[in-house]
């Protein structure tokens, strides 16, 4: 058992301390990031399986660089659609990954608890990578340390979510950590589009953007799928623009300098206004650049490697320091 | 033809009654033959000491599941009325969701004859509201009562058409039959996997909102009304849908409905970490809820308790939430469930416990059986309601091990049962498998 438990499947269930190393645990991480040669040696001899039952490039392509970046070897497996659909079951998918003795699968999966499933299946660690609509971990954790960059601090900040907080796993990954550091979690969008009894969680609760914009110093704006609309929780994007988007205009509105985040893809137009995603409020790709450090402690920290020892590892002088 | 039997010295509880007494009951050519102190066993009869335990009209379960044809890997009408008889149940209504369909006479007759060929439990055929389930078409509810359905449902879905739930009630009448009907608004519950609330919102998973069932109950009850015919509300889950039985019976609707074990003990709460045998169609709702249905069966409201016994095989359950079926197996621990929480929780008596599993439910479907008078068919059971067991899913007579329930420590079992006067379980002791 790691510092940070065997799999990383939620942020739910793991402490403010576990939290705070994981994040720690990135700083150092970031700078092989900007080396000319990109390559430390922490995971050598370790294989990693990354298991995508739903399309992903950005966080597939981030975890891979991450691997690389440790030394792992890699192997990436697409499967389109579901699992049950193809007629193998994840149960059989669980077992034939164990016996081909890898170390690690990074699985992302269109049912909720389904990272959670394969790692009680498995002796091999389990990195969620987006289960359903339940949690996206590593992007909560992302998310956080982008935070404490901008602001030095998380504690005391004013979080708001913005947008389809129902079906989105990355809204439940924030919550969590968030709430966790001590930061106060609000959530904006239609009422279609928000969980039931989610001010039971301590969650203020936004019908106008404009008051969000009003109460944060961050937003993170969440991406809407465009088959909401077609499902019908709203009219039309046209009209969730003009009531829910961050404009410029009412960026302009706010008190303080507000910080603008989104997990990506962005729906330009939609959800975020250009000039916002390209403008100073903007930390979109802070995001990902942090992405792959985030990733890079986790897959280190699940490896058994120390957390005090991480810069060491990095530099490889500790040995790998993953043993 | 079978040996009489005297069961001597046991606390004999008849519901249909209102009798609960230390007396000897005897059995005698299938039927009750005697109730009272001291009676002496007739030529070549056997006697059963069974003081310290119970004697009760042999329970009866009026929503199974027993998976033939079609699916007999994960039941069959002799396993099922197995499992049956080791619960303590005399009697059983099959739902008609098989493969192929049970929608015609030919295929209740085919239920019918496996039940005899299995000389188990009484397994009543329900036979379906429209052909193949389909929601369109009236099944021939006259050709089927003939061949021995004792009432129609398309449980495992609902009638979605209002219209057609209404033609189903009025044609019922004419053979007296109820129409049993799964609550469920299908575009409410549109691909929910569990109760929507605050667990589902934190899971992750898609929410089933307790109006779903209520505005189908609040429905069906109208439509009652309106035709006079006799609705049956499957396994009630919300506290909303008691208060609508409640408005409905006072206006002496005839309806009547019924609650599982598991929606009377287990909350939302039981999803967590995506536990799939916590997944039932309807869900498991709050405790708020489980509230109200406790108070519902202590008043009434609510006629009797119903398994819903749903087998299903052990890999289908190994999957991720969403992907997994609903339903769990509930013949072997609903008594014990039912016992340890309602009757030592302090919220029913034990001969009300057993009116809302015997009496109450015979009675609701026009069954033999639910009571203990003299002449009556001797539907058994013997009780042990007071040494512990732990529920061990993997020694169950089911095909299936489906259940929420394995490792529980429960006080309930049957230790015999009866099905006309032959006695078809006797188990050394609670929980063991029993001959």
């Amino acid at each position: 058992m790691t510092a940070i438990g065997k799999d990383l499947v939620g942020l739910e269930h793991l402490s403010p301390e576990q939290i705070r190393l994981i994040l720690d645990t990135a700083e150092p991480f970031k700078e092989v990031s900007e080396r000319p040669i990109k390559k430390v040696p922490a995971l050598r001899g370790k294989t990693i399986v990354n298991l995508f039952f739903e399309a992903s490039t950005r966080t597939r392509i981030s975890f891979e660089f991450a691997e690389k970046r440790l030394s792992a070897d890699t192997v990436n497996v697409a499967v389109s659609g579901s699992s049950v659909s193809k007629g193998e079951t994840l149960v059989d998918t669980a077992r034939n990954l164990e016996a081909m003795r890898i170390d690690m699968v990074v699985i992302r999966h269109g049912s909720s608890g389904a990272a959670q499933f394969l790692g009680s299946r498995i002796r091999s660690n389990v990195i969620n990578a987006g289960d359903g609509k339940h949690e996206h971990p590593t992007q909560g954790l992302l998310d956080l340390l982008t935070i404490r960059d901008r602001h030095g601090r998380i504690a005391g900040l004013k979080v708001c979510l913005v947008g389809d907080i129902l079906h989105s796993r990355v809204a439940r990954s924030n919550l969590w950590g968030l709430t966790k550091l001590g930061a106060e979690v609000g959530v904006c969008g239609p009422r279609t589009l928000l969980p039931r009894g989610i001010e039971e969680l301590g969650v203020q609760v936004f019908d106008r953007i404009e008051q969000a914009i009003e109460w944060a110093d961050v937003l993170n704006v969440l991406r809407l799928q465009l088959e909401r609309m077609e499902k019908g929780f709203i009219p039309s994007l046209r009209e969730y623009y003009r009531v829910f988007g961050v404009t410029q205009e009412r960026l302009a509105q706010a008190r303080r300098d507000i910080t603008v985040m989104h997990p990506g893809p962005m729906n330009r137009g939609v959800e975020i206004d250009s000039r916002v995603a390209d403008g100073p409020h903007s930390v979109i790709l802070d995001q990902v650049t942090n992405g792959v450090a985030i990733r890079m402690a986790v897959l280190y920290l699940l490896a058994g490697g120390k957390p005090e020892l991480a810069d060491a590892a990095k530099r490889g002088s500790a040995g790998g320091g993953a043993e | 033809m079978t040996r009489p039997l005297l069961l001597r010295g046991g606390r004999v509880i008849d519901p249909s009654r209102g009798i609960d007494e230390v007396a000897d009951l005897l059995l005698q050519d299938g039927k009750v033959a005697g109730l009272g102190r001291g009676l002496g066993a007739p030529d070549g009869g056997e006697v059963r000491d069974v003081t310290g335990l119970v004697v009760a009209p042999g329970l009866v379960d009026v929503h199974v599941h027993f998976r033939e044809p079609g699916n007999e890997d994960e039941e069959t009408v002799a396993t099922g009325a197995r499992a049956a008889v080791t619960g303590g149940y005399t009697a059983v209504c099959a739902m008609p969701n098989t493969d192929p369909v049970t929608d015609n006479q030919a295929a209740v007759g085919f239920i019918v004859r496996q039940s005899v060929r299995a000389g188990l439990a009484r397994v009543y055929p329900i036979g379906a509201v429209s052909v193949g389930q389909r929601g369109e078409k009236l099944a021939e509810f006259g050709e089927m009562v003939g061949a021995g359905a004792v009432a129609v449902s398309d449980d495992g879905r609902p009638v979605a058409s209002g219209h057609l739930m209404r033609t189903a009630l009025e044609y019922s009448r004419t053979f007296d039959i109820p129409v049993a009907d799964h609550c469920e608004e299908p575009t409410l519950f549109a691909g929910g996997v569990m109760h929507e609330g605050l667990v589902s919102s934190r899971l992750g998973l898609k929410g089933i909102p307790a109006a779903a069932e209520e505005i189908m109950v609040a429905r069906d009850v109208l439509l009652a009304e309106l035709t006079g015919g006799h609705v049956h509300l499957c396994h009630m889950s919300t506290r909303g849908s008691v208060a609508l039985i409640r408005r409905a019976k006072e206006r002496n609707v005839r309806v009547t409905a019924e609650v599982t074990p598991h929606h009377l003990t287990l909350t939302d709460h039981a999803c967590e970490g995506y536990d799939t045998n916590a997944k039932m169609n309807p869900p498991l709702r709050e405790a708020a809820d489980v509230a109200a249905l406790r108070q519902a069966l202590v008043e009434g409201v609510i006629d009797c308790i119903a398994t819903d016994h749903a087998p299903h095989a052990y890999d289908e359950k190994d999957a991720a939430f969403d992907d997994a079926p609903f339903g769990i197996v509930g013949l072997e621990t609903g008594f014990g469930v039912a016992h340890t929480e309602l009757v030592e929780g302090g919220v029913l008596s034990l001969p009300d416990l057993i009116h809302r599993m015997s009496t109450a439910p015979a009675r609701a479907f026009h069954l033999p059986g639910g009571g203990l008078r003299i002449g009556a068919v001797a539907d058994v059971c013997v009780l042990d309601v007071r040494t512990p067991w732990t529920v061990d899913a993997a020694a169950f007579h089911s095909k299936s091990r489906n259940s929420p329930f394995g490792g529980r420590r429960l006080t309930g079992a049957a230790r015999m049962t009866l099905v006309a006067g032959r006695l078809v379980h006797d188990a050394p002791a609670p929980g063991a498998r029993g001959a």
